[in-house]
């Protein structure tokens, strides 16, 4: 039972403990991962530099000068065994993204793959929300799980040597957007207009957060581009915590 | 703006760096700064300013520079020729004070690594709290690149007034690279973690700021699943940063769901050749971690060249504790060491300074 496994702590070096809380990607692993990584924000440790929560783990990177380790380590492990799960720990977005064509190259295999039609690997992409486990790889790459398990198809064998910015991709079970151009061996299905990586913000360089859920909402290559032209109001693109997923 | 310079030559793998961008790493913004913060505070001391201030990171050759503007004051800690135009040889771990026009060019950096620190530190604006390049996310520093032909760096605020100091070059420690072992020291066999710190292993032709790929024994991971080992697993993958992900990462062999990753850490990929890392490493990796090697040593990885031969050693958590504030005591009396140049055939001042030193008669604290 993954709610019931004991939190590990897990030394990265003398400077980070890794508090480890299960081994799989999974939505209720990862909810007691955000309600750690909530309660140790609250709790406002000096010693603490920074966290990083993952699908399954949170590290947390300290000062070895300011604290002794193990006396941190043990705080650590008092707010993972006391922390709720954190079920919607961040915010809920609603993003739009052109599918298949020139903007999803791979959309017309991965239909095949799956025996379904374009429209309805849309309709299911389009469905339920995807939840961001974690950033990573590269400057607002957001690792987010939801992909229904028919959808699923392994990576490129041969990685792209230039996935453009805002690629909508999936590998696995995961889905993800590209935020800048790179090398990438994720299937490319769609692109949004919206930024998402903007490192002149300090207080959100990256559109989403770990715990945020995004929901993506097809839209028409007129409609993109029109996006694409116009100064993005991010606010806009959320969804209030109470309300209802729109249609 | 106190000063500027103009980069005539950029020279290679020359990055603006500081005390890192700490604070972002759950974005996914590497740590980034300087790969050896002692030399670069050490830099830094020589002319004045606080240990993080954004200074000039010299791997390979050093740049050519002219002071279009302002008088500039520099020092370099590392061991690299430095000629200025129509001057007498100046010599690194010393601060020189450069007038508006003058060029001043840095040679090969011998040893792997040289910073070039500037009174007031470079003063371009600042990304996320720090002005340290990351040259993989193209982010910070000059525009996000190393340095080049045509860039401009304003200089700030500095202390330029006052004679010329120096000190003795900053030696660390020797011995092996010492190990904390973990996160996943559990996924290796027992013979995989006795090789890490039995044998010796060589710093292969793969190392950037991202981190060193090493070349030695094998180190075999536990066989979790009960699975053959797929051949295509043996095969390293080349870019050890490409995402893992979905229910394929938590089954392959040698490979597991991504988790936090720090600089130091030795992550092992399938085929057993360890990546140890370094500043600008990403924030998460999926590669299981046979042990991490402590901050105290750090500086001293910045130093190893491709074919440099290392060894490792485990050490307990107060070890390591006690070697960072070894460290960091011996850095501050480095500091305090720092005395004024000696003037052509004057009185050697220095010797003075570091006398009364000794003696604690000239910096007492006492009233």
């Amino acid at each position: 039972m993954i709610e019931n496994q004991i939190p590990r702590l897990l030394p990265l070096g003398d400077a980070a403990w890794t508090v480890e809380f299960g081994e799989a990607i999974d939505p209720a692993l990862h909810a007691r991962v955000m309600g750690f990584a909530r309660a140790l924000e609250r709790a406002a440790l000096p010693a603490v530099i920074e966290s990083v929560p993952t699908f399954r783990s949170c590290t947390v990177h300290f000062d070895p000068l300011a604290e002794n380790a193990d006396a941190l380590g043990a705080r650590l492990l008092e707010i993972a065994a006391s922390a709720p799960a954190a079920a919607l720990a961040g915010r809920r977005w609603r993003i739009p993204v052109l599918f298949g064509g020139a903007a999803g190259p791979d959309l017309a295999a991965l239909a095949q793959h799956a025996g379904l039609s374009e429209a309805a690997v849309v309709a299911r992409l389009t469905a339920a929300p995807f939840r961001v486990y974690m950033l990573g790889f590269m400057p607002g790459f957001p690792y987010m799980g939801g992909l229904p398990a028919e959808l699923a198809m392994p990576r490129l064998a041969t990685p792209r040597l230039s996935v453009p910015a805002r690629s909508l991709a999936v590998t696995g079970e995961l889905c993800a957007i590209y935020p800048v151009a790179s090398p990438g061996g994720w299937r490319l299905l769609g692109r949004t207009p919206l930024e998402l990586f903007d490192p002149a913000d300090a207080a959100a360089p990256a559109l989403f957060a770990p715990g945020d859920e995004v929901m993506w909402q097809a839209i028409d290559a007129a409609e993109f581009a029109r996006l694409e032209r116009e100064p993005i109001d991010r606010a806009r693109f959320l969804v209030a915590p109470e309300a209802p997923w729109p249609a | 703006m106190a000063g500027l310079i103009e980069v005539l030559d950029g020279g290679l793998g020359v990055t603006l760096q500081d005390g890192g961008r700490p604070g972002y790493r759950r974005y996914g913004i590497a740590l980034s700064g300087a790969l050896d913060p002692v030399w670069l505070a050490c830099a830094n001391a020589l002319v004045g300013n606080p240990p993080g201030a954004a200074a000039l990171e010299l791997r390979l050759s050093g740049p050519r520079l002219r002071v279009a503007s302002g008088r500039v004051r520099v020092a370099l800690a590392g061991a690299a020729d430095i000629a200025v135009s129509g001057r007498p040889t100046f010599s690194p771990w010393q601060s020189l004070t450069l007038e508006e026009g003058e060029e001043l060019r840095v040679g090969t950096v011998r040893g792997g690594i040289a910073y070039l620190a500037v009174a007031g530190g470079i003063d371009t604006p600042p990304l996320l709290g720090s002005r340290a390049t990351h040259l993989r996310a193209g982010l910070g520093g000059v525009a996000g690149r190393a340095l080049a032909a045509g860039d401009r760096l304003p200089v700030g605020e500095g202390e330029i007034e006052g004679g010329e100091r120096r000190q003795s070059a900053f030696a660390h420690e020797d011995g092996p690279i010492r190990l904390l072992p973990g996160p996943q020291d559990d996924h290796f066999t027992p013979p995989a973690r006795r090789a890490l710190v039995e044998q010796a292993f060589a710093v292969s032709r793969d190392a950037d700021r991202m981190g060193l790929r090493l070349e030695g024994p094998p180190l075999a991971h536990e066989d979790r699943f009960g699975d053959e080992i797929p051949a295509s697993r043996r095969a390293a993958p080349r870019d050890a940063g490409a995402p893992s992900g979905g229910s394929e990462a938590t089954r392959a062999w040698g490979s597991f769901v991504s988790d936090g990753v720090a600089p130091g850490a030795l992550q092992v990929p399938p085929d057993g050749q360890p990546i140890l890392l370094l500043a600008d490493c990403q924030t998460v990796g999926g590669y299981p971690k046979i042990a991490t090697a402590i901050r105290a040593d750090l500086p001293r990885l910045a130093h190893l060249l491709p074919g440099a031969r290392l060894r490792f050693a485990y050490v307990g958590r107060e070890e390591a504790a006690a070697a960072l504030r070894a460290q960091q005591a011996r850095l501050a009396a480095w500091i305090e060491g720092i005395a004024p140049c000696v003037p052509a055939g004057g009185v050697d001042e220095a010797a003075l300074y570091s006398a009364n030193l000794i003696s604690g008669a000239l910096y007492s604290e006492e009233p």
